[in-house]
């Protein structure tokens, strides 16, 4: 079992460049079942075995595509994600780095009031390993199915939570890199309910950074409604106020979204937060086993 | 981006914002130009990337061309102390000359449009209390800002800012004139991708008149291919001079003040966690540098070049989790950069991923006296006390193997 991704993925690619094609043989490989790619103007031609349509809606037609994965350049990425909720494609992950924050904003109006899910953008996607399913440009070969959810803001960090969880024999039912954008699709709550009614998933491991309050939110829904053992960590305790750190939305503004204020809701809400990155595999190993 | 308070105020009234009369000089020959122009007296401002400059003594009156050019020259080139520059200051390298306004009988309050996070949209945000710390007011009184948040199918409504405006107390005259500001600031706000823009203090004068006294917008960095306008007002005397050399390569370094451990990795959240473990170990990171996902030879090279030229550094941890990025092409690029740039500080590489085992090979047959680390956490602890267990102390010689 997993969430959102796995057996019954019939995956489109958009934006089939040199980018998109290596990553679309990139989760081919890995088992998961791709079906199409979206590059218009190149409709009824293949690309490395893949049909190219012309659009989202003609592919989904003809191939009975329900998730996607976007990898259009920043200035057509919003434009992508809502030509994809328009054909009523249910999952929504957008990989694309540098997506303007105006753009995001109309997209994300645009798909309230339709059924899509999204994750991203400027995220590494999600992968079920446990079902053979990846959908974004994670190594594949670091996971190993199992129980434990794993949902994170970063890129290589969730990499690194994930290879510790492997490397202690731990498998992961679903790991999704939700983006380290301000505006984003799925956030950490969501990705927390959706860990929590998942029968298959028996742990979590939630990983944060500084600027904004989605942690706090979080944190607050796990001590609501999670009983499920969770461990967090932030990243960030050592940045400076006032500074980006890398991704648009790791910035402490106005005294706000430190990592101090952060962990702080975390344990108050009865996660297991590590203050070391090296430990969080272990921390999970630890819970399991009561 | 951000840009300085004369540069914000021009990108305003080319969106038919009303802001005081005024003029950047570089020198004080051209301050007091600026001001005979305009006629005294005249107000003389410090042009930094930095907030709180009234109180450091970065604004004045000037009433004669005497007083202006005294007061030029006493700030041109002068570093200013902000809460928001930090202990090393800025240096004022450009004034803005502004016509005097009559204060006597003016209201100061506070406007600003950010994009919040939760809603997902921008807000409009006002308060009554301007002209003084917006941060103490959200802190002490959140009450006392008033919240309207933007739908961006239809953006910012007529009845939205009467809404602000009536909230604010504003005299029922006043109202119009104060709408149709703040319409012409969210104009300007979406025209320009801004990811901030504030106006501390908003003024209603005496005559009813409404005015920007100041104005900061931040835009958004994603978005600037689309302003190539906006571009050229960046002010690169106000940014780290290495952080400029690192952005022309694609790496994003921010340096930070005290540290001895350079650090080097690949994704923004693992180089975040990088810096805190080695904080963890007793150490203290030197920097934030990711050299985003496909680093190659070049990218490494540049890396240490700028890691280097912090003479602060006392050894280098370089961390990759390689998810494409293959091992032996990361230790192609880092046996290449330590050979050329002649380093001489101990490097520790922990690198996971595609042909690791291959890497780990390449280094240890590279005659370089590299050290290694499997794990994060063994990794910080040696990088910690190859670089003196957090003390600066005399660099020792890396290599062992001769050229």
């Amino acid at each position: 079992m997993s969430i959102l991704v796995g057996r019954n993925t019939r995956l489109l690619v958009q934006g089939m460049g040199k980018h998109g094609t290596f990553h679309a043989i990139g989760c081919r490989d890995y088992g998961t079942k791709v079906v199409g790619g979206v590059t218009p103007g190149k409709g009824g031609t293949a690309i490395e075995g893949f049909p190219i349509f012309d659009s989202v809606s003609e592919a989904v037609d003809e191939t009975g595509a329900n998730v996607t994965v976007i990898f259009v350049p920043p200035p057509g990425a919003a434009d992508a994600i809502m030509e994809a909720a328009d054909a009523g494609i249910p999952l929504i992950v957008c990989i694309t780095e540098g997506v303007p924050t105006l753009d995001m904003v109309k997209a994300k109006e645009f798909l309230a009031g339709k059924t899509s899910r999204l994750i991203g953008p400027n995220c590494p996607g999600i992968i079920s390993p446990g079902e053979k399913c990846k959908v974004g440009i994670m190594p594949g070969h670091i996971h190993k199915g199992g129980a434990v959810g794993v949902v994170s803001r970063s890129g290589t960090l969730t990499y690194e939570a994930v290879g510790q969880l492997t490397a202690l024999g731990i498998g992961q039912s679903t790991c999704i890199g939700i983006g380290g954008d301000p505006i984003i699709g799925t956030n950490h709550t969501d990705a927390l309910e959706l860990f929590n009614k998942d029968r298959a998933t028996r742990a979590i491991v939630m990983i944060g950074e500084i600027g904004g309050n989605a942690e706090e939110e979080a944190a607050a829904y796990v001590k609501k409604h999670v009983k499920k053992p969770v461990v967090g960590f932030i990243a960030g305790q050592t940045a400076p106020p006032g500074r980006r750190m890398g991704h648009a939305g790791a910035i402490i503004a106005g005294g706000k979204g430190t990592a101090d204020e952060k962990m702080k809701a975390m344990r108050a809400a009865g996660i297991h937060v590590v203050k070391s990155p090296a430990d969080i595999g272990a921390a999970v190993a630890k819970l399991l086993k009561k | 981006m951000k840009i300085h308070e004369y540069q914000g105020k021009a990108v305003l009234a080319s969106h038919g914002v009303p802001v005081p009369h005024g003029k950047v000089a570089y020198t004080v020959a051209e301050a007091v130009e600026a001001g005979k122009e305009m006629g005294f007296p005249v107000v003389v401002k410090a042009q930094i990337h930095a907030g709180g400059r009234g109180k450091a003594g970065g604004v004045k009156l000037a009433k004669t061309a005497e007083d202006c050019e005294s007061i030029a020259r006493g700030l041109l080139g002068a570093t200013l102390r902000t809460h928001q520059t930090g202990p090393e200051g800025r240096v004022v390298r450009r004034l803005l000359i502004e016509q005097g306004v009559d204060l006597t009988g003016a209201r100061e309050m506070y406007l600003a449009i950010v994009i919040d996070r939760v809603s997902g949209a921008p807000v409009f945000m006002a308060s009554a209390e301007g002209g003084v710390d917006i941060e103490e007011v959200a802190a002490s009184n959140p009450d006392a800002i008033l919240k309207e948040v933007i739908d961006p199918a239809v953006g910012f409504q007529p009845f939205q800012a009467r809404k602000l405006a009536f909230g604010l107390d504003l005299p029922v005259a006043a109202v119009p004139r104060a709408a149709a500001f703040m319409q012409m600031l969210y104009r300007a706000f979406e025209a320009t991708d801004a990811s901030l823009l504030e106006i501390n203090p908003f003024l209603l004068m005496r005559d009813g008149n409404v005015l920007a006294l100041d104005a900061k917008i931040n835009f958004d960095d994603n978005a600037l291919y689309r302003h190539p306008d906006l571009k050229e007002l960046r002010d690169l005397d106000e940014e780290d001079p290495l952080e400029v050399e690192a952005s022309k390569f694609s790496l994003n370094y921010i340096k930070l003040e005290g540290g001895n451990v350079g650090c080097m990795v690949n994704g923004a959240g693992l180089a975040m966690a990088t810096m805190d473990i080695i904080k963890l170990a007793g150490g203290s990171p030197a920097n934030f540098l990711d050299v985003g996902g496909g680093a190659n030879a070049e990218q490494i090279r540049n890396a240490f070049r700028i890691l280097l030229a912090d003479p602060e550094v006392k050894a280098v941890l370089i961390n990759i989790f390689g998810g494409i990025l293959r091992c032996d092409v990361l230790a192609e690029g880092v046996i290449a950069a330590v050979r050329d740039l002649n380093v001489q500080i101990p490097v520790v590489i922990r690198m996971k991923g595609n042909n690791e085992e291959r890497g780990k090979e390449m280094l240890r047959q590279s005659g370089l006296n590299f050290i290694t680390a499997d794990e994060m956490g063994a990794a910080a602890k040696k990088v910690v006390a190859a670089a003196g267990g957090g003390r600066p102390r005399p660099a020792r010689p890396a290599r062992t193997g001769a050229k």
